[in-house]
């Protein structure tokens, strides 16, 4: 704690709302309202550090862009209307079409960015109130195959590894999963744990060359869709080499010997393996035998996996191995599944995935939606599966669901075949738009658009990817009339009657009562679930906002902790975290606080490596007993054919495209694209491909590409990392409308789904690359302002893509009219009427260069730079003049030449005006020794024309005389 | 025994021939000189500055009598030539005499043109040409209010600085609706137009001289469509007429002006040189000093007897001598379907500039604003040096197109 003598800015702890990772942010907030953030030194996940995203939370936590009151579409526009309104129509709307079509006619998209809280109330009102489970969530495009896996063969969706495995392991396989970009905090974690033991190896399974793989011992290049072939072999060659923990098989496994019949026949031997994943077979030889030898292993694994037409089976696969070797349920061993978004796991917690019911109960089983039903005193419960993100919007399309309500989430730029996603929701009768931002490409469907809070606004729990539950905490005012998601639920439900069932007046409410419900039923005879948050039953709101992060489950609190309220400060300041061990008795999973999840700092972990199951470790003991979740209590083998990816390549796409993640953006950058410095590090949406594919396709580094699937096209950058192997190229999925012309990668993404888990195959498109012929390139900046509009300059382009900059905005441009007139289309495109504006411009028309910048009081305002080829200047130090008070002379021509200035030679001010000697040479040839206006003229022409300056050249002899003289 | 060598005209163009021929060979001629102006020689493009006050004319001299004594060349001035007898190789002068030549060099130079409109000849209407001329404009600002100068040309507007300088209130009539419209575009002369109205000149565009009005002197300018301003003082500079009357009368080969070859002597008589103003050479006539350097040296060459060099005609550069105005023109500045224009603007700081570039070379320049990279460009555009490697820096100057000797 800080020393209390100065009142410090409020500091809120609170946890970053990007990747899995789940990283601990303290944030403060300016007397200007101006948020900065640094990591939570205490944080078990982060201790302290963040990554580039997280550490530019300050900057997108701006009330740029917000939607800040609910509004309602008519035939005019957006018009606002008050909150009351907003709900009685969303209300009054649902009901209409639920009464005429039944409750399968409605439907909700939501989030992994909601909150817990939001998503519990958001999975009642529809599971339990509308009496549907056509509730799907964008964590089906991310980790649906890590669910139905882990439910394949736990019987609960379990991740049964932690953190501080990944540093206990001596092998570390990152399959699908370029984690050095886009979860980077964990990566380091990774990283220094193998500075710290060299012995340590990590393998990298990822077809691109990735920044991950650079770090890699061993980097399997596999040729994509693979990873079951790669997997069975592995499986085959365990079994081959006697790997295999036949006891552990024996006592705790089912549907060994099919799952292994099935891996020896179709992987049973390395050549063929190496040949079907395009691997060397030393390489991989190399690989198995490593897997092999580490009895601490762990196969962390993400995107890479999950996306696929066959994502459960690689899943599957991999767990197979672990199961196969009894590498799971001990220290730094298991299979790892790594989410993508911050709350992604408090999604599944919920039940909020349309296959699933609730705390890790089940749809199909009558008992629990009994159990569920009479928690929640609803009148219905859905009985059977609704629709999984992609037929949810087939079903609309088809009009089969007419009214949905989207929160938090941008399903146009997101999912697959996205236009398809366009024109189903621009026939939907009813689309109602939760989310923080006024302009997405999903807001623009809107009938009803309802303002939520952002981040360090709402409040609420998460959790992260080793199931650790932290708070997000407020720190700043709702800006405008956003209102938390579960109240405009809540108000839905009021106004549906069933105010007595969503009472909730805080968040913590809510978060007790599903805490209530993971416990409810939850016993060895009734519906055992490993969740359980029965431990956290009855926080009350102090103790509930002084939360620590905690690795769930959490069975029982230290009885010091344990009651109607915890006693506030008790927690933090009183009781040492040595002391806060669980009384005797307890089951080992109890984590609480003050186990392992509780490490106050990396040097306490340093200090205290052994931190074992018995003293604590929470996500160690997951499955330590042997016991899993099916009936039997047994895991269960799932035997893995391969399968082919669905896209076939043919001549007309005869390249794979693989989609993902950039290292400073997020998903569709909503809010990762206002930050000035997460702009630079990747600007523009590109294609990365190999360079004989790009000579194959006819384009060059660059310059503009086409991208074309069966489904849809885009039109991004050539890119020529020297990452992408031959016939596979790379997207990232992160530009939107807002901030790109056309670079929504969804479009193409075949819309193909793993039939197990409905997710939905981004890796794995066939496409073609064609160059995009313009006929000149350009980029504008201008300064941001209230009457900034860029609308004139990107409709002048044929292609754009809009780039945040500190204080402006960055346009990058081309287009397909040569134009001879570029000095008045260039006033137009910045949108400069006054035709005595300060406006510098240079022209090379014949050349196809034109240049010009738009002053305002001395400080430059707005630039264009137009060139034929995309040689155009660096942008790195033109940003450097929006922040200049007043731009100097050197300034203004670097504008027009196109580069930094250093000043040129200065020669003084003119004295010969006929050939521009400047007074600084005339000196400089005086002391050399010219003595006369002849000599001068004679060596530097001055003079000698109209010979107006020689009084000035003699007086100058003169003066140069009289200083050497003194001298 | 020496050669003979008469010179007629004591302006800038014959005195610079003879200066240079005395550089290569002060022995071999007698010199004679006569001028119609009673002084030594001066340099009459100065005479801007002395308008405006800024320079006196002693500054302008350039070779007082004393320097004519110095070198023996024998001077007449104000009594100018009235006839040259080419058959007895003799001049005549005002007074009578007559000097005899071997070679004969003829710089009259040339005079101003007066718009023949009613009135032209009304006390107070002047030209702006020799000293006199300036000196009669300082007498009117002295006495009078309004000057009106006809002719938006270099000569006008540097007049019509200087009689603003002079405290006159100065109208500057032209015909066209841009200003110096042979050595500046359109945009330039926008901005030099904005520079002298700030100075508080006025500007009258498309206007048509149609009577200078006054009884016994002159009180206003009436224009073609009816309407008319006061004046007290005007100053026509719209144009020069070369001074051939004398050539022509000598039965020399005069068009436009006497036309000389390429050593500068004339058609019809290879003893009769001519340089300057007066001079046709390849159709063109020249009223710019660079030219007249140029010929000076080639026909004192020739005159030495190192018959060696050549004129080839000039190209010429203008720039405006009018104080904290850089205006800066040479070569062909319009353009045509297959030039080529780079262009900068920037009216924050004053600065505009345009280079016309034909099949990789300068083929013009306008530079306002920043000029002191004009005499640069100008000797790319003379060298006809290919600049496609300096494209893209050219516009911005000669110490952003080299490397910097470190």
């Amino acid at each position: 704690m800080m020393d209390g003598s100065a009142p410090a800015p409020l500091e809120v702890a609170t946890t970053c709302p990007y990747c899995g990772t789940g990283c601990g942010v303290l944030a403060r907030v300016s007397a200007s309202g101006l948020t900065t953030v640094a990591g939570d030194p205490q944080h078990p996940t982060n201790f302290g550090r963040l990554c580039v995203k997280g550490a530019a939370l300050g900057e997108t936590a701006v009330p740029k862009g917000r939607l800040l009151y609910p509004a309602k579409r008519d035939a005019t526009g957006l018009k606002r209307v008050s909150w009351d309104e907003a709900l009685d129509e969303v209300a009054s709307g649902f009901q209409r079409i639920i009464d005429q079509h039944g409750p399968e006619s409605v439907a909700w998209y939501v989030s992994g960015q909601l909150l817990t809280e939001d998503y519990y109330v958001a999975n009642k009102l529809v599971k339990g109130f509308v009496g549907t489970a056509n509730i799907d969530t964008n964590s089906r495009l991310c980790m649906s195959s890590a669910v139905a896996g882990h439910k394949r063969a736990f019987g609960e969706d379990i991740v049964p590894v932690s953190y501080e495995d990944l540093e206990l392991a001596d092998l570390v396989v990152l399959v699908g999963s370029n984690t050095a970009w886009c979860h980077p905090i964990l990566f380091q974690r990774l990283v220094k744990a193998r500075e710290k033991r060299p012995e340590m190896k990590l393998v990298v399974i990822d077809p691109r060359r990735t920044a991950t793989s650079e770090m890699a011992d061993l980097h399997l290049p596999i040729r994509p869709g693979t990873d079951v072939v790669l997997f069975n072999g592995l499986l085959s060659y365990l079994h081959q080499h006697g790997v295999i923990d036949t006891a552990f098989v024996e006592a705790h496994t089912n549907g060994y010997a099919r799952t292994m019949a099935i891996a020896d026949n179709t992987a049973g031997d390395l050549r063929s393996v190496a040949a079907a994943c395009k691997l060397d077979l030393g390489v991989l030889t190399e690989f198995c035998r490593l897997f092999a030898r580490s009895e601490k292993a762990i196969t962390a694994f993400s995107m890479g996996v999950n996306q696929s037409s066959s994502g459960t089976d690689k899943v599957n696969s991999i767990i197979n191995v672990h199961l196969a070797t009894g590498r799971i349920g001990k220290p730094g061993a298991g299979p790892f599944s790594i989410t993508g978004q911050p709350n992604a796991m408090g999604g599944r917690e919920v039940g909020g995935l349309s296959n699933m019911l609730a705390a890790h109960l089940d749809l199909d089983q009558p008992s629990h939606r009994a159990l569920v039903q009479d928690f929640w005193q609803s009148p219905a419960i859905a009985a059977k599966p609704g629709l999984k993100a992609v037929d949810l919007f087939n079903a609309i399309d088809e009009g089969k669901v007419k009214a949905v309500w989207i929160m938090a989430t941008n399903p146009v730029v997101s999912l697959p075949d996205a236009d398809k996603v366009k024109r189903a929701l621009a026939k939907c009768e009813l689309v109602v738009v939760s989310d923080v931002m006024a302009d997405t490409d999903t807001t623009a469907f809107a009938h009803l658009l309802l303002p939520a809070q952002g981040w360090g606004e709402k409040d609420g729990t998460v959790t992260n990817s080793e199931r650790c539950i932290s708070r997000q905490r407020a720190f700043l005012p709702p800006i405008g009339e956003a209102r938390p998601d579960w109240w405009a639920l809540s108000e839905v439900a009021r106004r549906w009657g069933f105010a007595a069932q969503f009472p909730y007046a805080s968040a913590h409410e809510i978060f007790d009562e599903h805490a209530q419900l993971t416990a409810s039923g939850n016993a060895d005879d009734a519906s055992p679930r490993y969740l359980n948050l029965g431990g956290m039953v009855g926080l009350g709101k102090t103790a509930y906002d002084k939360l620590e992060p905690v690795r769930w489950p959490v069975l029982k609190l230290p009885p010091p902790l344990a009651g109607e309220d915890w006693g506030g400060g008790v927690l933090a300041d009183d009781v040492p975290c040595e002391t806060r061990t669980p009384p005797a008795g307890l089951p080992p999973v109890v984590s609480m606080l003050g186990n392992a999840i509780q490490g106050t700092s990396e040097s306490a972990h340093a200090a205290n490596p052994q931190s074992s199951p018995a003293s604590g470790g929470g996500g160690l003991a997951v499955f330590a007993d042997g016991r899993f979740y099916t009936p039997d209590r047994r895991a269960r083998f799932v035997p893995t054919p391969p399968q082919a990816p669905a896209g076939r390549l043919d001549d007309d796409f005869p390249l794979v495209l693989n989609t993902g993640r950039v290292r400073d953006h997020w998903h569709t950058m909503t809010r990762t694209g206002l930050a000035p410095r997460l702009a630079t590090h990747v600007a523009e949406p590109f294609v990365d491909l190999h360079p004989q594919d790009a000579l194959l396709c006819g384009v060059r580094e660059h310059d503009l590409a086409r991208v074309t699937s069966a489904h849809g096209s885009c039109v991004v950058r050539v890119r020529m990392s020297g990452e992408m192997p031959r016939k596979s190229v790379f997207v990232p999925i992160h530009w939107n409308a807002q901030f790109a012309s056309d670079a929504r990668v969804g479009k193409l993404v075949n819309p193909v789904v793993d039939p197990v888990s409905g997710e939905p195959e981004f890796k794995h498109t066939p496409v073609r690359v064609e160059p995009f012929m313009v006929a000149w390139h350009g980029f504008a900046l201008s300064r941001d302002s209230d009457a900034a509009d860029a609308s004139p300059l990107t409709s002048a382009a044929a292609w754009w893509t809009r780039i945040t900059g500190d204080g402006y905005s960055r346009h990058e441009l081309a287009g397909r009219r040569a134009d001879s007139t570029w000095s008045s289309r260039a006033r137009a495109m910045l949108g400069v009427d006054d035709p005595d504006a300060d406006w510098l411009e240079y022209e090379d028309l014949s050349a196809g260069i034109f240049r010009a910048a738009h002053v305002v009081d001395g400080r430059i305002n707005a630039c264009l730079f137009i060139s034929p080829r995309p040689d155009l200047p660096s942008r790195a130090w033109l940003s450097g003049l929006f922040a200049k008070p007043q731009l100097e002379t050197e300034d203004r021509i670097g504008l027009l030449i196109g580069e930094p200035l250093s000043r040129g030679d200065d020669a003084g001010a003119t004295v010969c005006s006929c050939f521009g000697v400047g007074r600084k040479t005339i000196e400089a040839a005086i002391k050399g020794g010219c003595a006369t206006p002849a000599e001068l003229g004679a060596k530097l022409k001055c003079g000698t024309n109209c010979g107006s300056c020689v009084p000035e050249l003699k007086g100058l002899i003169a003066e140069l005389r009289a200083r050497q003289t003194a001298a | 025994m020496k050669q003979r060598l008469v010179v007629i005209g004591n302006g800038m163009a014959g005195i610079r021939t003879v200066e240079e021929l005395l550089k290569l060979d002060g022995e071999r001629y007698d010199i004679t000189v006569f001028g119609t102006e009673p002084h030594g020689n001066y340099n009459r493009i100065l005479l801007s500055p002395v308008l405006a006050g800024e320079k006196q004319f002693g500054d302008i001299v350039t070779h007082d009598r004393a320097w004519y004594a110095k070198h023996g060349v024998l001077l007449y001035a104000g009594n100018p030539v009235i006839e040259i007898d080419r058959k007895r190789r003799v001049v005549k002068a005002l007074d009578g005499l007559e000097v005899a030549y071997d070679r004969l060099l003829i710089a009259t130079g040339s005079r101003p043109f007066i718009i023949p409109v009613p009135g032209h000849k009304l006390p107070g209407v002047i030209a702006f040409r020799d000293i006199n001329d300036v000196e009669t404009m300082i007498a009117a600002a002295r006495s009078h209010r309004h000057a009106v100068v006809i002719g938006g040309g270099l000569l006008g507007l540097e007049a019509a600085n200087g009689l603003l300088r002079q405290g006159m209130n100065v109208s500057v009539v032209h015909v066209m609706d841009s200003l110096m419209e042979r050595q500046l575009d359109k945009p330039a002369a926008k901005l030099l137009k904005a520079a002298l109205e700030k100075r508080g000149m006025r500007f009258l565009l498309e206007a048509n001289t149609a009577e200078i009005v006054g009884s016994d002197r002159v009180t206003a300018i009436k224009f073609k469509d009816g309407s008319e301003i006061p004046a007290d003082l005007v100053v026509m500079a719209v144009g020069i007429r070369p001074n051939v009357e004398l050539a022509k009368a000598a039965g020399l080969h005069v068009e436009r002006a006497i036309v000389v070859d390429d050593t500068l002597q004339s058609l019809s008589d290879p003893r009769i040189y001519a340089v300057g103003e007066c001079v046709q050479h390849r159709k063109n006539v020249y009223g710019l000093v660079a030219p007249l350097w140029d010929q000076a040296k080639v026909c004192a060459a020739h005159l030495a007897g190192f018959g060696h060099r050549r004129y080839g005609g000039s190209v010429t550069a203008t720039r405006l001598k009018v104080t904290g105005i850089d205006l800066y023109s040479a070569g062909d500045f319009i353009g045509d379907k297959d030039s080529e224009d780079l262009v900068l603007r920037d009216p924050g700081r004053g600065v505009y500039k345009r280079l016309v570039l034909k099949g990789g070379c300068i083929v013009g320049v306008v530079l306002y604003g920043e000029v002191s990279d004009g005499p640069w460009y100008f000797e790319l555009m003379q060298a006809r040096r290919d600049i496609t490697h300096l494209r893209q820096r050219l516009l911005f100057g000669r110490a952003y197109c080299e490397p910097q000797a470190a």
